[in-house]
């Protein structure tokens, strides 16, 4: 499973791929919706962590526009409940993540990332 | 039998039997589970928050289960294909990546509210080729600079592991420590062979105050040796045939008491002296 949530804090981490190379962009993706138990608090505990932008470019890459395009001030139930959808329940179960500055392909087989390197992109 | 990571590199030694092995062992189960929950407790997360954490090494997800049943979020790594397959049959609820720790990590500076690993460590101790970057310091270097900036401040990474000499703990604090990690190891039951356990336990900043390092639990057996020890004693007496070292105070003075009711004469009387031991030399 890579859910948004963890996309949302991937970046590239091959050697000297320091510049823009979050967020990694989606490709080919398939998806699936499972759903997990909704938890106000801890949704309120990432929100600071979450790159807004980055995460409604991710939601439209895997097909979700439910969520507005600039992060609003205040956070109402209805809203943290969109935000759990986007975040914990989509699930992308195949297909890749590039990175936009070095163009590493990152392949998703069976819902797990292959985040393997080479050994000339160790860093 | 030599241990598993001098045998063959992980993601090869955890292979399709030895991933399924593992994870329908109950003892090793039960090993885990006791390591997961005392890692937890050594994070000292603020109660009743649900944090995001992660697993490093995850496996088949052991852990994992443990953090969900305590209200926590997780991801997961490790590098063994076969672990991640099985952890998928599990369906658990954390993300997985297969991903080698050595090799570091790409995730952004805060991501975590903390990490824990549980016998994942002593993995990095092994060169499985020549090339620079295969060198332990190296991998270990790359794994705990990008760890550190992982994490949040002020949050705790613990790590349980098997090191087979205590230059290996001090190779791996010293590179943790140039990351820019505080802390140390933490060992429990450190006299017992069976149930000693060490813990390093790294700390991210501290703030205006500094983190308190946790204490080892002390006692030097557990169960298991302490059944251990009585059937050693139950095998010696046996073989030869006969209870030793009743001879003290109480057996004397009821012994001289039994003498006089009967009316034995010369019988010494009882003092201060009786049943006591003769200094070595006199």
């Amino acid at each position: 499973m890579v859910r948004l949530i963890t996309h949302n804090l991937l970046a590239c981490h091959v050697k000297g791929c320091t510049t823009n190379n979050f967020p990694l962009i989606f490709r080919d993706v398939e998806v699936e919706l499972q759903e997990t138990e909704f938890n106000p608090d801890f949704i309120r505990n990432m929100l600071s962590r979450l790159e807004w932008t980055a995460l409604i470019n991710a939601a439209k890459q895997v097909g979700d526009t439910s969520l507005p395009p600039e992060q609003p001030d205040m956070m109402d139930d209805e809203l943290l409940q969109k935000l759990h959808h986007v975040l914990m329940e989509i699930n992308v179960t195949d297909g890749a993540m590039v990175c936009q500055n070095c163009n590493h392909i990152y392949p998703i087989s069976n819902g797990i990332p292959n985040m393997l390197l080479a050994e000339h992109e160790i860093g | 039998m030599s241990r598993p990571e001098h045998q063959a590199p992980p993601e090869i030694y955890y292979g399709d039997a030895e991933a399924k092995k593992y994870t329908q062992n109950t003892r090793n189960k039960q090993i885990q589970a006791d390591m997961t929950y005392r890692a937890l407790e050594l994070l000292n997360l603020p109660s009743d928050e649900p944090a995001f954490l992660l697993d490093i090494g995850c496996g088949s997800g052991l852990s994992g289960e443990i953090l969900e049943e305590e209200g926590h979020i997780w991801a997961g790594v490790d590098i063994a294909p076969s672990m991640l397959e099985v952890a998928l049959e599990r369906d658990i609820n954390g993300d997985l990546f297969l991903q080698d720790i050595g090799q570091g990590f790409g995730f952004r500076p805060g991501s975590f509210d903390g990490a824990i690993s549980i016998s994942v460590l002593q993995w990095l101790l092994n060169a499985e080729t020549s090339h620079p970057t295969s060198s332990p310091p190296h991998r270990l270097t790359r794994f705990f600079t990008t760890l550190h900036s992982a994490l949040r401040n002020p949050s705790r990474a613990v790590f349980q592991f098997y090191p087979t000499s205590d230059d290996q703990i001090q190779l791996i604090t010293s590179i943790a420590q140039k990351a820019g990690f505080g802390g140390g190891v933490v060992v429990d039951y450190p006299n017992s062979k069976k149930a000693r356990k060490v813990f390093l336990c790294l700390f991210v900043g501290g703030g205006g105050t500094q983190q308190q390092m946790p204490k080892g639990i002390e006692g030097d057996d557990d169960e298991q040796v302490r059944f251990e020890r009585r059937r050693e004693k139950e095998r010696k007496r046996d073989v030869s045939g006969k209870r030793k070292n009743m001879k003290d105070k109480d057996w004397i003075l009821k012994k001289k008491e039994l003498y006089r009711q009967r009316g034995k004469e010369g019988v010494p009387r009882d003092s201060k002296f009786t049943g006591r031991r003769r200094k070595p030399i006199f």
